[in-house]
């Protein structure tokens, strides 16, 4: 923590600008590769073909392209912007590495909910799944905020981590109890908890995209309220920022954001809680930088996973979540292995 | 220091060496009051685990019985043979988990750093899932399975994270990625499996006091007898190190050698009791919170935690067993135990929070 500015910090200010072309350029190849590639082999002239059209004709390669790869892809995209940006707000806004919305009760307020549509209003179905997780997680998040805003401080990062990590155990006793009780649930459930972005057709991606675009668009108002936070409360306040109402505002985006992506696929684990950190690998601790390169990152990081999940058994496919976990966790512990750190 | 004090005192005209003494006696005062009291809550639930149920026994049969003083055959099968195994195995994984936990919440510095979070339970939960699902192994296997796990994998984490020393915020990080990457291969397990051992391994999953065997009992109540004292006297370098590194070496403590020591105790701590009772939820993540909370300004006992989650298990292993309509396993309980009351320390807590 030197006060001097060594030129490395400089250059590397410098090329953040078309760094963040360079990964808008990789999202669109990658996004590509999700059209072009999957579960079944469709040759690349067939694709095209497709996509030029833009209409149904009732071939197989063309409503495989139009109504579930291109659907599909858009969705991650877009779920996986929201997951890394409401993972970088707050990580931001605890100041914990260890933040993610999963721990902020998320996942298991949408747990909480969905089961209770399968058992009690004896409802099936992704579609109708997504509403209900949806509710379920903005109603588990304002729960851990107003819990943590008791007492005199309002809600402190300590607060906040303790508030998400006792409405998740809570919300997370009463799923599990109802669904070891009851097989029906318990065999929806472990589908649905894995996260996936398939057999997710272009009315969620409809469904869900409005808020995903919306909490997007002001999370990028974001970055300099979380570089005062990053700074200390006490030096955020003497800068004249008002804590409680950004941790208010930076709460409200993360509901919306991961609130929609989890409710259109499955508790996505590990792209919010990592690609925060490998963004500020690269940009340092300016989260105006690092909100952006999140917001690329994210969705590059998704989408890939997602199309090695389509070729890797074909023609069966992993869910998404899983090849996370086996193929991404392991490159970034290599990349945390030999990165140089900046803490939170 | 007394010199300096003095001089201190002939200044402002304040005895500040006395102030500081009573200080301190206060709070080792409060440290004692809150231990004993903890102790004495955890034998009552200890004691109540074996008194309820379909043959109600009383409180006093109970305690001669396990020690032995009575001779009452139907009473003595009961209480040794059928109540005293669960209880005992609530009472070690409690003392168990809540001691790990404090220790790496406070090695870390992170209050999230719970064993869960790290990839312990992660791997133990691993191998125990295709035990079932795979080799449809049941009980002591299972155990072994679930102990080889949890400890390959933190050695794993251990290893990945050894850079010239372990930095805190390296190991958090390493243990997300390498708990990420076990749960994937469990979720990958648990969505080939046929449903009926994926319930199971769900069951297995979520963690149950009363399914451990004389064996692992036996190897995790070695391990506390063992560790839990070490673990105390490890805990003045734990002291030096939470005020960072630095300052810790300027005190002279070897702090690579206490880290790793402290790390290997609450490791392997956590290990036995995810081989005993599975990788049950929470406990270890809010005893420690819980505890501070009750000791005021003397924080940081291992003692303590590990009473609270003693205290916590025991009582959910009660509500899961005898007060639920169907018996459901302790892990489904722990949270819903363990979540209002620690709400309740948010809500009346007014202490500043420090982020991780």
């Amino acid at each position: 923590m030197s006060a001097a500015r060594p030129p490395a910090t400089a250059r590397r200010a410098a090329a953040l600008g078309p760094g963040l072309v360079a990964l808008c350029g990789v999202l669109a190849v990658v996004a590509f590769l999700s059209v072009t590639l999957g579960s079944r082999d469709i040759g690349l002239s067939e694709v095209l073909r497709a996509l030029g059209n833009w209409t149904d004709d009732g071939s197989i390669s063309s409503t495989v392209t139009l109504q579930l790869r291109v659907p599909r892809t858009l969705l991650g995209i877009l779920v996986g912007a929201a997951l890394g940006v409401a993972g970088v707000i707050l990580q931001g806004v605890t100041r914990n590495p260890l933040a993610d919305a999963g721990i902020m009760g998320i996942n298991s307020g949408a747990a909480a909910f969905v089961v209770f549509a399968i058992t009690v209003l004896g409802l099936r179905g992704v579609g109708v799944y997504v509403w209900f997780a949806f509710a379920g997680a903005i109603v588990a998040l304002i729960l851990v905020y107003a819990i943590a805003s008791f007492g005199r401080e309002g809600a402190t990062p300590v607060k906040l981590a303790l508030a998400g990590a006792a409405v998740t155990a809570g919300l997370a006793s009463i799923t599990s109890g109802i669904v070891m009780t009851n097989v029906d649930a318990l065999n929806e459930l472990r589908f649905w908890q894995v996260g996936s972005l398939a057999g997710r057709y272009a009315p969620i991606l409809t469904g869900v995209a409005p808020f995903l675009l919306l909490g997007l668009a002001a999370s990028l108002g974001l970055g300099r309220a979380l570089n005062g936070l990053a700074l200390g409360e006490d030096v955020a306040r003497g800068l004249g920022q008002h804590i409680g109402r950004t941790r208010l505002a930076a709460f409200a985006v993360v509901a919306v954001l991961a609130g929609a992506a989890t409710a259109a696929c499955g508790p996505i684990v590990f792209v919010g809680l990592v690609v925060p950190h490998l963004a500020r690998f690269i940009c340092g601790p300016d989260y105006r930088w690092i909100l952006p390169y999140s917001m690329l990152l994210a969705p590059i990081v998704l989408l890939l996973a997602d199309v090695l999940g389509r070729v890797a058994a074909r023609p069966d496919e992993v869910q998404v979540g899983v090849v996370l976990g086996v193929v991404c966790a392991p490159a970034f512990v290599a990349i945390v292995r030999y990165a140089r750190l900046s803490e939170v | 220091m007394t010199a300096t004090l003095s001089t201190v005192d002939t200044l402002v005209g304040v005895d500040v060496a006395g102030r500081l003494r009573a200080n301190r006696r206060r709070r080792a005062a409060r440290s004692a009051a809150v231990t004993l009291g903890l102790a004495v809550l955890v034998f009552a639930l200890f004691v109540v685990t074996m008194m309820v149920g379909s043959f109600r026994i009383g409180a006093l049969e109970v305690v001669s019985s396990v020690l032995h003083l009575s001779d009452n055959a139907g009473v003595d099968f009961v209480v040794r043979e059928l109540r005293l195994p669960t209880a005992f195995s609530a009472l070690a994984v409690g003392l168990a988990l809540g001691a790990s936990g404090t220790i790496f919440q406070q090695l870390l510095r992170n209050p999230l750093a719970s064993p869960d979070f790290v990839g312990i339970t992660s791997g133990a939960g691993l191998a125990a899932v295709v035990g079932i699902v795979v080799l449809q192994a049941g009980g002591l296997v299972i155990s072994g399975l679930a102990l080889g796990g949890a400890i390959a994998s933190a050695l794993l984490m251990y290893v990945l994270a050894w850079r010239d020393g372990i930095s805190g915020y390296r190991f958090i990080l390493i243990g997300i990625g390498v708990a990420a990457f076990l749960d994937g291969l469990t979720g990958f397990v648990l969505t080939r499996a046929q449903l009926f051992e994926a319930r199971q391994a769900m069951h297995w999953l979520t963690g149950s006091v009363g399914q451990a065997s004389d064996v692992e009992l036996r190897l995790l109540v070695g391990g506390l007898i063992v560790l839990l004292p070490l673990a105390v006297l490890l805990q003045r370098p734990l002291r030096a190190l939470e005020l960072g590194d630095d300052s810790a070496r300027t005190l002279g403590t070897r702090t690579e050698l206490s880290r790793a020591a402290l790390l290997g105790t609450a490791l392997v701590l956590v290990a036995l009791a995810v081989s005993v009772a599975g990788p049950i939820v929470f406990v270890a993540l809010v005893a420690g919170p819980i505890a501070n909370r009750l000791l005021g300004a003397a924080t940081g006992g291992i003692v303590p935690a590990a009473l609270v989650g003693a205290a916590l298990l025991l009582a959910a292993d009660l509500v899961a067993v005898h007060v639920l309509p169907t018996p459901l396993p302790t892990g489904v309980v722990t949270g819903a135990v363990g979540a209002p009351y620690l709400l309740w320390l948010l809500a009346t807590t007014n202490r500043q929070g420090a982020g991780g």
